[in-house]
């Protein structure tokens, strides 16, 4: 036990040196100065409860995907239907998560069957086919593609998120996506998070509907749709309802750029640019219906419903609405980033402020300081010599464990704070535990050699035990615990870790070191 | 230079001679705790509960004025507020129920967020704004439902590690040492109605480690005295157990209670809960590792057998040969 060639002690010194330089460009950080940039930069992050700032937890509605795949289906169904020209069906309806609908004759269900199978191009089956009573059809996704759908979705809807908060000019966000359908949001230093939440609040679909302008008023107030047509509320409160025509609009994904700007009474509005495509169709839809309005529809709700005065041919327009310059440049930044796939919806919000966050890391640093000076203390009372090896060891533990959390760019939080001073504690124990154990052997009359080998020997094994046991609390801390948990968790891991290494391997090498140097005959423990 | 004994060389004390009284009351304390937790119930936070936690520090006062704060922000109509100081007198959070319909429309709770913090900031000048929490209703359960299966897990995975490395006895006596330690603490919450919230759990995790770190070194030294004295009744092997390791025991909680008091006076006062929890856990995890693990082992007859492996035919001959050799 207490033999260590030479190589084994510039071993272990290498990596003891270079898990503690690693730690060095946060303590000078922390210490008030510039690390220089020409250096490498591992650093530890501040979690929000110390930095400040906001974190939001955004929920996608699953539901709303496997609709919009369902009636994305039935367009698809009934487009080719009209091409292929042998199918007469009715009844369709899109309801229950199912696409259903009748055909004319059972030849015609061996026609859709076809249609169908041609539309599944991937190497699974996106929808399975069956046929109820001899003419009904029934499609209903299957599970994986519908998996699929909501991860796709949830994959734009992430880029879309972060093209939005890029927009804002915040600084280094955090976005990630959390299980099948959640995205977590982390933004140090915005105070505020409101502009942020109405930012990620707005799915910004926008659609340019003809306004039917013969539907009745008394229909409409009634909510009776006239065939084709549907009915959208307005944005602005007190405005009554209007019917547009379902089909032959334009969406608003094909832009280029949005702007906010002023119209000609200096009234706030978003500018917007078509791509090539987009600009045909804008222009098309307005030289053939000019003279008529057209209803601009943002997320089901209309903006406003100009007239068509002139064609618009250059492939530009103006959404005017009740804005205000602020919800202009929101609309446009929205615009410019795309429209999200899927609403998402904050589920759990935290905000710290700048000033609690200082506050803590100044109290945890100064708890952490009287703690480790009062056990230094301490253990050199009682153990002496073995105590300041002990310390020794609790300083280079401290070091490594800021080491090894800069070099993972690991997280630290406020409960991190508390699990650091807290394996302070815990890693003296290890010694405590030795040193116990030495002096019992030297008690019982052992030679010195015989007791320090004994004493490392015996006490390894109830190190060991308890340290296995911590490890798989703090496993399960991380594996099912959230935020605050987990941050303590990877603290707790990586200090038993190191306290284990520091405690037991580098004390006894310099334990041993002494014994062989000075081969004393009675030991002070 | 003399090194300072916290514990006399030759201290001897007689644990297990207590041990039916301290097990019985420490059977009421757990029974106690719980009826406390059904009666008087936990303060949830918003954590668990769902619903929106404002934090507030009053820069100037040295105490908050809860009673003013309660009347202002029931006159914003989102219903009554729970008012609690925490860590210093002169900070508080203030809860409130999300406002009906806001899991459809996010904007009422911002709006919430704004209106009640704009009326503490014009009724008090040196009020600053530290943090909002909102919670949902949906994520709080499953919050509170990970946190639950996180305790869960750890306590019975453990158990089976200590079973595995000891006796299945030592792993009951583990077990039930840790139910005790967790009883206790949400016995305090009960009592002193300090908010429970996640860092709680994380506190009670924690306690379980330590507290099992502390059953570990009784029970490896109860595990070689068995294998070292094999005729020794069990209750004096245990004390002698327990005596070895009391030195060690003292020292260890000792420097832990150390860090603790420090975290607790000087540390940040958001996580007051939390050390505080730990604090009464080292204790309350030291005592269960004397009183509930070690006697656990008289009961459940642990025999020094339970270590020495069984004996082999051949064997089994040599000693008979030995012992009828003997006169």
């Amino acid at each position: 036990m207490l033999d260590f060639p030479r190589w084994k002690q510039v071993f272990y010194w290498l990596i003891t040196a270079l898990i503690c330089c690693a730690a060095l460009p946060s303590l000078v950080s922390v210490a008030g100065y510039n690390w220089p940039a020409s250096l490498p930069n591992p650093k530890i992050n501040l979690g929000l409860d110390l930095a400040g700032g906001s974190h939001l937890l955004l929920e996608a509605s699953a539901d709303q995907v496997v609709a919009q795949r369902l009636e994305a289906k039935e367009e698809e169904l009934r487009n080719a239907f009209k091409k292929a020209g042998n199918v007469q069906f009715g009844d369709i309806s899109n309801r229950g998560g199912v696409i259903s609908f009748i055909v004319g004759n059972t030849a015609q269900v061996d026609a859709v069957r076809d249609i169908v199978d041609k539309q599944e191009t991937g190497s699974q089956r996106n929808w399975t086919f069956a046929v109820q009573d001899t003419t009904r059809i029934v499609l209903t996704p299957t599970k994986e593609s519908a998996n699929e759908a909501v991860s796709r979705a949830m994959e734009t809807a992430i880029e879309v998120v972060r093209k939005r908060i890029d927009a804002l000019g915040t600084r280094e966000p955090t976005i990630i996506r959390q299980g099948a359908d959640r995205i977590v949001v982390q933004v140090p230093g915005l105070k505020d998070p409101s502009s942020l939440k109405a930012l990620l609040g707005q799915t910004a679909k926008l659609e340019f509907k003809l306004v039917d302008e013969l539907a009745s008023a008394t229909d409409i107030a009634q909510g009776i749709a006239p065939p084709g047509d549907e009915i959208v509320p307005y944005a602005e409160a007190g405005m009554p309802p209007i019917a547009v025509k379902r089909l032959g609009g334009i969406k608003g994904d094909r832009l280029t750029d949005a702007k906010q700007g002023y119209n000609q009474n200096n009234i706030p509005v978003v500018n917007i640019s078509f791509d090539t495509q987009g600009g045909e169709q804008f222009a098309r839809l307005t030289t053939e219906n000019t003279g008529k309005r057209f209803a601009i529809i943002l997320d089901g709700k209309v903006l406003s419903a100009p007239t068509i005065n002139t064609p618009i041919i250059g492939g530009s327009a103006e959404i005017s609405g009740s804005f205000t310059v602020e919800s202009a440049n929101q609309l446009a930044i929205s615009l410019r980033s795309g429209a999200l796939p899927v609403d998402l919806k904050v589920v759990e919000e935290r905000t710290v402020g700048p000033d609690l966050g200082a506050d803590s890391i100044n109290k945890g640093m100064i708890a952490m300081g009287v703690g480790t000076g009062l056990v230094v203390l301490f253990m050199a009372l009682v153990y002496g010599r073995f105590g300041l090896y002990a310390n020794a060891a609790l300083v280079i533990n401290v070091l490594m464990i800021l080491g090894v959390m800069s070099v993972m760019s690991t997280t630290l939080t406020l409960p991190g704070i508390a699990g650091f001073v807290l394996t302070i504690g815990a890693a003296v124990d290890a010694n405590v535990l030795i040193n116990e154990r030495i002096r019992e052997e030297r008690k019982r009359g052992r030679r010195v050699f015989q007791s320090v080998e004994l004493g490392y020997k015996e006490a390894s094994r109830a190190i060991f035990d308890a340290n296995i046991t911590n490890v798989i609390a703090a496993a399960l801390m991380f594996a099912f615990g959230s935020g605050p948990i987990k941050g303590f968790a990877v603290v707790l891991v990586i200090g038993i870790v190191t306290s284990v290494f520091t405690a037991v391997t580098m004390t006894r090498m310099w334990v041993a070191g002494w014994l062989r140097r000075t081969r004393p005959n009675d030991i002070n423990i | 230079m003399k090194l300072l004994k916290l514990v006399p060389d030759d201290t001897n004390i007689h644990f297990l001679k207590w041990r039916l009284p301290f097990f019985i009351v420490s059977g009421l304390l757990m029974i106690a705790s719980w009826a406390l937790v059904f009666t008087h119930g936990l303060n949830m936070g918003v954590d668990f509960v769902g619903g929106q936690m404002i934090r507030v520090t009053f820069t100037q006062s040295a105490t908050a004025p809860v009673a003013q704060l309660r009347e202002e922000i029931a006159k914003l109509g989102y219903g009554e507020p729970i008012i609690q100081t925490f860590g210093a007198e002169n900070a508080v959070s203030v809860r409130l129920r999300l406002p009906e319909g806001s899991d459809k429309n996010a904007g009422l709770a911002d709006a919430m967020a704004k209106k009640v913090s704009a009326a503490i900031r014009a009724a008090h000048q040196d009020a600053r704004v530290d943090g909002v929490d909102s919670v949902s209703g949906k994520v709080s359960k499953e919050l509170g439902w990970t946190a639950f299966q996180a305790l869960g897990l750890a306590s019975i995975a453990i158990s089976i590690y200590i079973w595995y490395r000891f006796e299945w006895q030592f792993g009951i006596g583990a077990l039930f040492a840790l139910v005790h330690d967790v009883s206790l603490t949400m016995g305090l919450f009960a009592v002193t109605q300090m908010e429970f919230d996640l860092t709680i759990v994380a506190a009670i995790l924690t306690i379980i480690g330590y507290s099992l770190n502390d059953t570990i070194v009784v029970y490896d030294r109860i595990r070689e005295n068995l294998k070292k004295f094999r005729k020794m009744p069990l209750p004096e092997l245990l004390d002698l157990s327990v005596n070895e390791t009391l030195s060690r025991t003292v020292m260890t909680s000792g420097m832990m209670l150390i860090t603790l008091v420090a975290l607790l006076l000087f540390g940040p006062k958001v996580i007051f809960g939390f050390t505080a929890a730990i604090t009464l856990g080292i204790f309350v995890g030291t005592y269960s590792s004397v009183y509930m693990s070690a006697p656990i082992l008289v009961w459940l007859r642990v025999t020094s057998g339970s270590f020495v492996p069984t004996e082999t035919a051949l064997e089994r001959q040599e000693r008979l040969a030995r012992e009828g050799a003997l006169p």
